[in-house]
């Protein structure tokens, strides 16, 4: 391999490591307090607003429903106003944020969901406000939950990467398209794929290590 | 903020005494509105007094309404009609915030203990203090009082998955004391405790009643558990409340069929079956009448079989009987044949001497 293929892999590496990590860290902190809005405002929960709740979730399910290819085209205009351009890295950000809050958010709610509701009737009992119950008590008890989800997106965000190549995003799936596809060079596909699996295989094991630390459910051994 | 263990406890007697109930449920009932628009009536007509330092056990079976009644007293549930005064506030009616507040004076301990599994025992008795605004130092010294009076000094940095049941319950206990409650209100506490931990539990409770003057109010399906720390009962069936009283008086004289099917399971009241099996309604020739009699207080031990076959020269066959103790007073059972001819001049001797009497059946 040569030199300068390296160079093009680690440059790409690089793009896609900015692009992942930015839109999952805006993505954690808008869905965040989604999932959490999402988990807590059903019918006689804790921020009871069943149709606030319900409309929330059209949106969501819409959002999460549309390819993430047509998303990036179809959000071009918001890009552009968010990012100022819609071509290139930094602008690839905005239709990876988008896509992700909201699966963000349904997996925290899931999450959260899970907390026994025995603690919210206990917190209840001894007098904790309806925020001090999702911070004291329900994050909390779904952080190691919260944590897999996180995990989970981290790596489908690695996935969605591969296609902001479309609008000049760069990264690792642009590049194995662009050299390994289009110039028929196998082995940069193949060196593409091999950094994308131990990218995957980090992420995962990663998270799978801090959600086991987080959870006291189970005996320590 | 930090009051000390005794701080409740210093006048027990001055509060046993107090006119005003700590606790007052008044014409209370609770309609939910179940599916398909019905209305389900879980309470209804329910009036209840409880005095400062007593600990009411309320019994009934599952459905029976039970745990929305217990609930109502900290405002988990509101009622549809009737109001709660706790310690002179009408929780019903408290707005929000209000009854946040009102919460700390009223400790809840549950089935299934309700900790959180990511705190320690320490951390998650500190949780209602933190909660309450107290600040850090407050917090360790309260943590650690309360840690001592459950005996779980040694265990303060266990999580809850590395604790048994029994001890799960005690942070429980120590949780919900930990904002200095007047009342404390136990949920099937001891329902998911085997019988030798279930018993150090209402130990526990008893001791905490006894030495902080607290006032406990407990629901449970189990009689075993009214008879071993309540003072008062309350049976309920249906929504109601069916009977009502001292202990004592309700397990020794039974007035509703709920409270004789829940008793029927305690010592000495349920008849063997051979007895049970050729039992009858008719008297019949030659045959024997099958009375159970009741002992209580200062009878419990008489020699009264003695001073029936002297007195009466009536021979009575002992059938099934047991002595024990309810509420620290001794009270006993006795089931008897007797012969049909001497059966009413047998119950005229007994009644002579105080005793229930009741005829459960004939036998040939």
């Amino acid at each position: 391999m040569s030199p300068e293929m390296i160079r093009l892999i680690a440059a790409s590496t690089g793009e896609t490591l900015y692009m992942v990590a930015v839109s999952a860290g805006i993505a954690t902190l808008l869905g965040m307090p989604l999932g959490i809005f999402l988990a807590t405002s059903g019918k006689g929960e804790l921020f009871a607003a069943p149709w606030v709740n319900r409309v929330l979730g059209v949106v969501v399910n819409a959002a999460r429903s549309t390819p993430f290819i047509i998303l990036v085209v179809a959000i071009i205009p918001f890009t552009r106003l968010i990012a100022g351009t819609s071509i290139g890295t930094s602008a690839a950000i905005v239709p990876l944020t988008v896509a992700a809050t909201p699966f963000i958010a349904r997996l925290i709610e899931g999450a959260i969901r899970e907390v026994d509701q025995g603690l919210i009737e206990a917190a209840r009992a001894f007098g904790a406000s309806p925020l001090q119950i999702v911070f004291k008590v329900l994050v909390p008890e779904a952080l190691p939950g919260i944590v897999l989800g996180l995990t989970l997106a981290v790596v489908s965000l690695i996935g969605f990467s591969a296609m902001v190549g479309a609008v000049g995003g760069g990264g690792l799936g642009d590049l194995g398209i662009r050299y390994g596809y289009q110039r028929f060079m196998p082995e940069m596909m193949l060196a593409v794929v091999v950094v994308l699996i131990v990218l995957v295989q980090i992420v995962q094991t990663v998270g799978d290590l801090l959600a086991r630390r987080l959870n006291k459910r189970v005996r320590q051994a | 903020m930090n009051a000390p263990l005794g701080h409740i406890g210093d006048q027990p007697h001055q509060r046993l005494v107090a006119a005003e109930p700590i606790v007052r449920l008044d014409k209370i009932s609770k309609i939910f509105a179940g599916r398909d628009g019905q209305a389900v009536t879980a309470l209804q007509k329910i009036d209840l007094a409880v005095p400062q330092g007593s600990v009411l056990g309320i019994i009934g079976r599952s459905g029976a309404g039970k745990s929305t009644l217990i609930r109502l007293v900290n405002g988990l549930e509101k009622p549809t009609n009737g109001r709660v005064i706790v310690d002179g506030a009408d929780i019903a009616a408290l707005p929000e915030a209000e009854l946040r507040h009102a919460r700390r004076s009223i400790g809840m301990i549950f089935q299934h203990f309700n900790l959180l599994s990511s705190r320690t025992a320490a951390e998650n008795i500190a949780l209602p203090l933190e909660v309450a605004g107290y600040d850090k130092a407050a917090i360790r010294t309260r943590v650690n009082e309360l840690l001592s009076l459950v005996g779980l000094a040694d265990k303060r940095n266990r999580y809850p998955s590395e604790l048994s049941g029994g001890q799960k319950q005690r942070v429980g206990i120590a949780r919900a004391l930990a904002t200095n409650p007047k009342v404390l209100l136990s949920d099937e506490a001891t329902s998911a405790l085997d019988p030798e931990t279930t018993r150090s539990i209402l130990d526990l409770l008893a001791r905490i009643n006894a030495e902080l003057g607290l006032t406990i109010i407990l629901i449970t399906h189990e009689m075993a558990v009214i008879r071993s720390i309540a003072r008062d009962v309350a049976v309920i069936e249906g929504g109601r409340i069916v009977e009502q009283g001292d202990v004592f008086d309700v397990f020794t004289r039974p007035q509703h069929e709920v409270t004789r099917s829940f008793l029927a399971d305690e010592t000495g009241r349920a008849l063997p079956p051979y007895v049970a099996n050729r039992l009858g309604p008719e008297p019949e020739r030659g045959g024997q009448a099958v009375i159970r009699i009741g002992f209580r207080g200062p009878h419990a031990t008489d020699p009264v079989l003695a001073r029936l076959a002297r007195d009466l020269n009536v021979e009575a066959n002992i059938l099934a009987g047991s002595v024990d103790e309810i509420a620290g007073r001794p009270c006993g059972t006795l089931v008897i044949g007797v012969p049909e001819a001497s059966l009413a001049t047998t119950l005229d001797f007994l009644k002579q001497y105080g005793l229930d009497t009741e005829v459960l059946g004939h036998v040939a």
